[in-house]
């Protein structure tokens, strides 16, 4: 479990890394926070020539809001979206989801930006993205380029990004007064991936939904939207029947893999269970740091 | 000589009952521990194993070539390399007549047996360059068609791993006593289960680790290894690697863990060892998490068939088992993997009074990695299967579970008492263990919270599992059936010029406080402060030859040991007291580092003046006394072959039944370890055991494809029990101590094992009994609740 050597720089500006990457293409890899990277590294599954460490730019950290509009640096770890308190007023079910991704020592080394380059199909911050409708601003050579987080995840660790492109940042919208989110998901212990997740995002009318979201994780190779599912959610009072009608579409909308950890029944039957779950805390929500 | 004024256990200032803190605590939290992998050598250098990838196949050629011109290679060895210079080994001993096991090598010859055996050796001037050799080996495989499932292993159809053996069965133990027929003819109710045990593994914080350091000057083979038998692992050397004991050392520094698994003889470790001889250069191995996965032995992997017979009042007369179990290509070396099915199948049904027992055991091969013994072998399976069937013959009977067992339970007027399967019980505490149990749990009230809430559509359930444990072996176990691993554990006790002792002991310490509790023993015999004494282990140049750590024989062997020299110290030092205050000796007593007047009390000189004295003014002494401050004792356990205890463990858990999740929310153990040396270390052991124990219930299982592959061998996809889910585990104890010793503790370091997923499997299938479901298959999955409840559609 040792690396194959590689070549290693850690660029001062953002030009100067996306001038690198430009030179040494597929050959070279970003190092973020390095909870994926490094161990991919170990285990062989990669084997970059370069690995091109991000860490000193600065500009690529924080998290600001501006006429409705939250920017978070692609640098920006796990663990400051759990202490931001704009995440928490104006997009609040990343600060629900954080908590659920992997253990303090990851989280203070983890950032946003790898997690959504990474691509891990069990992550809980795409879903999130998707469920959000962020905009991933992503840096060029030519220039910037924002992609929607609908056409962002294209496989099994596979997205949009081009190997001479960096992610900077992702843009969401604030929450207005009328939307909610919510977000469960099922994992063995605290801290794993999760078996199956959900992360959901709706307009509320008392008790209806509009506009309606569910974005389930650890299920397919990407993010999956729920389009059956929300389409029988939408628009109309929700009674037990409808959470009932929905909870059956899924089984056309979803396809879950089978593994080591649960097989596709299981998971099947487990996001029939998220579904309610979020339905449930979309008309009711329990505010955040409360519970537990 | 003389008796003391007090016992050990009663004097003032005795240690021993007491919590004192670990003295090894302070340092290994400040960082200052020594691994193996810490020690520094000099022209060091690192070996890495390719490893097979296939669970059976032949290897029709080996290029090594741009292996051996890679950066940094010093040597690139094959298993025909290696067996020139270490003689096989076979997992078999005489006292399991019938077991089968084929020579094992260092690493593979023309043929690979299991995913993961070692195959190709490269040494490098570091490791990572060694990984970059390896993968420039190429081997030409041809697979071969793999025996994975134990079920079938047997079949006429099935390959044949070990053609010599013309079968796959390694060994077969048929166990028949009283009438065993005429009980089920006559039972009330026969009760019949099949229970399924998945393999897992120790998953030791610190992984296997070596640096063997041949010396050729001297011909001389020093081994630093993580292991918790250094003298054993002395002999191992010496014996195939060509070598006497006396040219062997083993040092065992802090080791991290260990639960069985660091005592067995490894293919890579042997072959560090014998690099190091082809060297004449220190060569390291450390094993990392994903070899640990396929390298390590695994544990249990059991299907068991039981039938219970029981009256109509409940009294449960007779069971019959059967074991099947699977270890791999090769029965373990030196103590074999035919332990833990013996033990399954003497120990199922020991708590309880049944005279009619009847018991098949099958080990099978496969091609899988090793099975062998691992912490509480073989108890856990025992304990769940008995108390699984005790749960169902209470529900059969309609009587509470802990009314059946009050029943059934072997009681106090019984002792000695002799099991169906031969074990004698000295004495035995079930009643008392039992009462107390369901006193800290508030039985009644928890069944009536369980009552309420299954209105509520919330499932919680109560399991209750008494155990026997083990302990204290003697010879009976290793070597009789010819195996050079001691019995007996020795202590060296020396006064020092500075008044302070040095206890110099044969058992090791992986981290469980050994070190602590055979310091309070030394202490409170001697009658000197606690940090005056301070316990050496693990070294064969400097520790006396014992038997080390295993079945749970440290506090009751190496700490009566500890107690003998002590006694026999403190008489020597009296002796000289005696002769330097012109007093008898029987006057004096040593209390907190002084000699005194043993009546009073009153202070006649300090340790330290008569070490100056027995030292360096020996001529101020009469001259025919000679003072000995340095004495020796061993101590074998004797009158038994081994020691029993008992307990009681109960856990109390919601399942979910529409995820298949379980929370476990509460859990008792109430043990008789005989005497309690150090609580806190006890209760811990036994915290630190049930955990282990949860992980087996829930959690852990090395996975397997129909192929032979180990489909999660990584700590993403393998799963250990961590804090966030384990519950507040409450212990009690209950203390009857062993008269064949003067300690009287029992041994304590596989008793939470034992029970903790019997407990845990009986409290699920309590919570699921309302709804119909069982779940008889460990861990307890979510999928296979739900497979249970019938929420998996097709
Ligand atoms: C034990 C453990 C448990 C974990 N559990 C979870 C969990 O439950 N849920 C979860 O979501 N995650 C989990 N993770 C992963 C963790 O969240 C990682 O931090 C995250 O997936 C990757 O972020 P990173 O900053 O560490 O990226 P790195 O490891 O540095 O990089 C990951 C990949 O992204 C690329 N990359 C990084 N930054 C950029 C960028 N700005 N632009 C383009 N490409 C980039 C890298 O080149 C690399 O290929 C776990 C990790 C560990 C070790």
């Amino acid at each position: 479990m040792k690396p194959p050597s590689f070549d290693y720089v850690r660029p001062r500006s953002l030009s100067e890394a996306l001038g690198i990457l430009a030179a040494r293409g597929d050959g070279a890899r970003l190092l973020a926070g390095g909870q994926s990277l490094m161990p991919a590294l170990n285990m062989r599954l990669l084997s970059p020539e370069l690995v091109v460490d991000i860490g000193g730019l600065d500009d690529l950290r924080g998290i600001v809001e501006r006429d409705g509009l939250v920017r978070i640096g692609a640098l920006t770890r796990h663990v400051d979206l759990q202490r931001s308190a704009i995440v928490v007023r104006h997009v609040p079910l990343l600060a629900v989801a954080i908590d659920h991704v992997a253990h303090p020592a990851i989280r203070n080394r983890g950032t946003i930006g790898g997690s959504i380059a990474f691509a891990d199909p069990a992550a809980e911050l795409p879903a999130c993205a998707v469920a959000l409708q962020a905009r991933m601003i992503v840096a060029g050579m030519a220039g910037t380029r924002i992609v929607p987080a609908d056409e962002f995840f294209l496989g099994i660790y596979e997205t949009a990004l081009g190997p001479d492109e960096i992610l900077v940042a992702l843009e969401f919208d604030a929450v207005g007064p009328d939307q909610r989110s919510a977000f469960a998901e099922l994992a063995r212990r605290r801290g794993d991936y999760a078996l199956v997740g959900l992360a959901a995002h709706a307009r509320v009318d008392a008790d209806r939904l509009d506009e309606v979201r569910l974005v389930y994780f650890s299920i397919g190779p990407t993010p999956v939207r729920a389009r059956t599912a929300e389409a029988l959610l939408t628009g109309r009072p929700l009674t037990r029947d409808t959470v009932t009608a929905a909870q059956a579409a899924l089984a056309a909308d979803l396809d879950p893999p089978a593994d080591t950890q649960a097989s596709s029944a299981a998971r099947r039957q487990m996001a029939r269970v998220l579904l309610a779950r979020v339905v449930m805390e979309l008309l009711d929500p329990v505010p955040i740091g409360a519970g537990g | 000589m003389t008796a003391p004024p007090f016992s050990p256990f009663d004097r003032p200032n005795s240690y021993i009952g007491r919590s004192v803190p670990r003295p090894n605590a302070r340092r290994l939290l400040a960082g200052r521990g020594q691994f193996t992998d810490d020690v520094q050598f000099a022209r060091l250098t690192h070996v890495a194993f390719l490893r097979s990838p296939h669970a059976h196949a032949r290897i029709r050629g080996l290029d090594l070539n741009a292996a051996k011109a890679a950066p940094g290679v010093i040597v690139i060895a094959t298993g025909a390399d290696l067996a020139r210079l270490c003689r096989p080994w076979v997992g078999t001993l005489t006292h399991f007549a019938g077991l089968k096991s084929p020579p094992q090598y260092p690493l593979a010859i023309d043929r690979v047996v299991w995913r993961g055996e070692p195959v190709v050796a490269a040494v490098a001037a570091t490791r990572a360059l060694a990984e970059d050799a390896l993968e420039l080996v190429v081997v030409d495989w041809e697979e071969l068609p793999a025996v994975a499932d134990m079920e079938t292993a047997l079949d006429p159809a099935t390959s044949v791993i070990h053609p010599e053996f013309g079968d796959n069965k390694a060994f077969s133990l048929h166990l028949e006593s009283g009438a065993v027929d005429q009980a089920f003819a006559a039972a009330h109710q026969v009760i019949e289960a099949e229970w399924h045990f998945g393999r897992h593994t120790a998953v030791s914080l610190e992984p296997r680790t070596m640096v063997a350091q041949f010396d050729p000057s001297e011909q001389r083979l020093t081994v630093f290894q993580s292991t918790q038998t250094p003298y054993q692992m002395q002999d191992v050397y010496a014996r195939h690697l060509g070598l006497s004991d006396a040219q062997v050392r083993v040092v065992a520094k802090d080791v991290g863990g260990s639960f069985g698994m660091k005592l067995h003889v490894y293919g890579d470790e042997m072959a560090t060892a014998a690099l190091s001889m082809m060297l004449g250069r220190p060569v390291k191995f450390v094993a990392d998490r994903l070899e640990s996965f396929v390298s390590d032995i695994h544990a249990r992997d059991h299907r068991v068939k039981a039938r219970v017979a029981v009256t109509a009042d409940g009294e449960i007369t007779a069971f019959a088992v059967d074991d099947l179990t699977g270890i791999g290509p090769f029965s373990a070396y030196p103590r074999t993997s035919a332990v833990e099915g013996n033990q399954v199948i003497r120990l199922i049904g020991g708590p309880y009074r049944h005279r009619h027992y009847r018991a098949d055991l099958k080990v099978v091969f496969q091609n899988k990695n090793i099975m062998s013994q691992y912490r509480a072998v073989g108890h856990p399976i025992a304990c769940a299967v008995t108390e699984a069937m005790v749960d169902l013959a209470a529900a059969s009977v309609g009587l509470d579970p802990v009314e059946l067992r009050r029943r059934n339970m072997l009681t106090d007027d019984m002792y000695p008492y002799t099991s169906p399967t031969g074990f004698v019980f000295e004495r035995l505490s079930h009643h008392q263990c039992l009462d107390r149990l369901v006193g800290h749990m508030d039985y009644e009230s928890l069944r009536a919270e369980q009552e309420r809430l299954r209105r509520h559509g919330v499932f919680r359930g109560i399991g209750i599992a008494a155990y026997i444990e083990i302990t204290n072996p003697g010879p009976a176990f290793y070597g009789v059936g010819g195996a050079r691993i001691s019995a007996q554990d020795g202590c060296i006790l020396k006064l020092e010029p500075s008044g302070q002792v040095r206890c110099l002991v044969s058992v090791t310490e992986q981290g469980q406080g050994t070190e602590t509790a055979m310091a309070q023993v030394a202490a409170s015999v001697l009658g000197i402060p606690l940090d005056a004494v301070r316990v050496v282990t693990g070294d064969t140049e400097v520790t006396p030859h014992g038997g080390a750590t295993w079945a749970s024989r440290g506090a009751g062997i190496g700490g009566e040991t500890v107690l003998r020299a002590a006694r026999a110290l403190r008489d020597n030092i009296l002796a000289l007291a005696g002769t330097i205050l012109q007093a008898h000796a029987d006057t004096l007593d040593i209390r907190d580092g002084l000699i005194v007047d043993a009546d009073g009390g009153r202070e006649r000189m300090a340790l330290a003046e008569l070490a100056r004295i027995a030292f360096f003014r020996p001529d101020t002494l009469p001259p025919d006394f000679q003072p000995e401050m340095t004495v020796a004792r061993h101590h074998v356990p004797r009158g038994q072959p081994f020691a029993f205890t008992n307990g009681i463990q109960a856990a109390h858990v919601e399942v979910e039944i529409e995820t298949g999740f379980i929370k476990l929310l509460k859990h008792w153990v109430v043990d008789d370890c005989g005497r309690v040396i150090n609580p806190q270390l006890v209760d811990e052991q036994i915290r630190g055991g049930v955990v282990q124990g949860i992980g087996a219930a829930l959690f852990e299982e090395c996975i397997y494809g129909a192929d032979g592959q180990m489909q999660n061998g990584t700590l993403a996809d393998y799963l250990v029990p961590m804090a966030g889910e384990m519950p507040d585990i409450v212990v009690d104890h209950v203390s009857t101590p062993t008269v064949y010793s003067e300690l009287g503790a029992k041994g304590v370091g596989e008793a939470g094992t034992a029970a903790s997923a019997a407990a845990v499997l009986n409290a699920v299938n309590d919570a699921l009994r309302p709804l119909g479901a069982r779940v008889t298959t460990i861990p307890l999955t979510p999928d296979r609740v739900l497979a249970a409840l019938g929420k998996l559609d097709a």
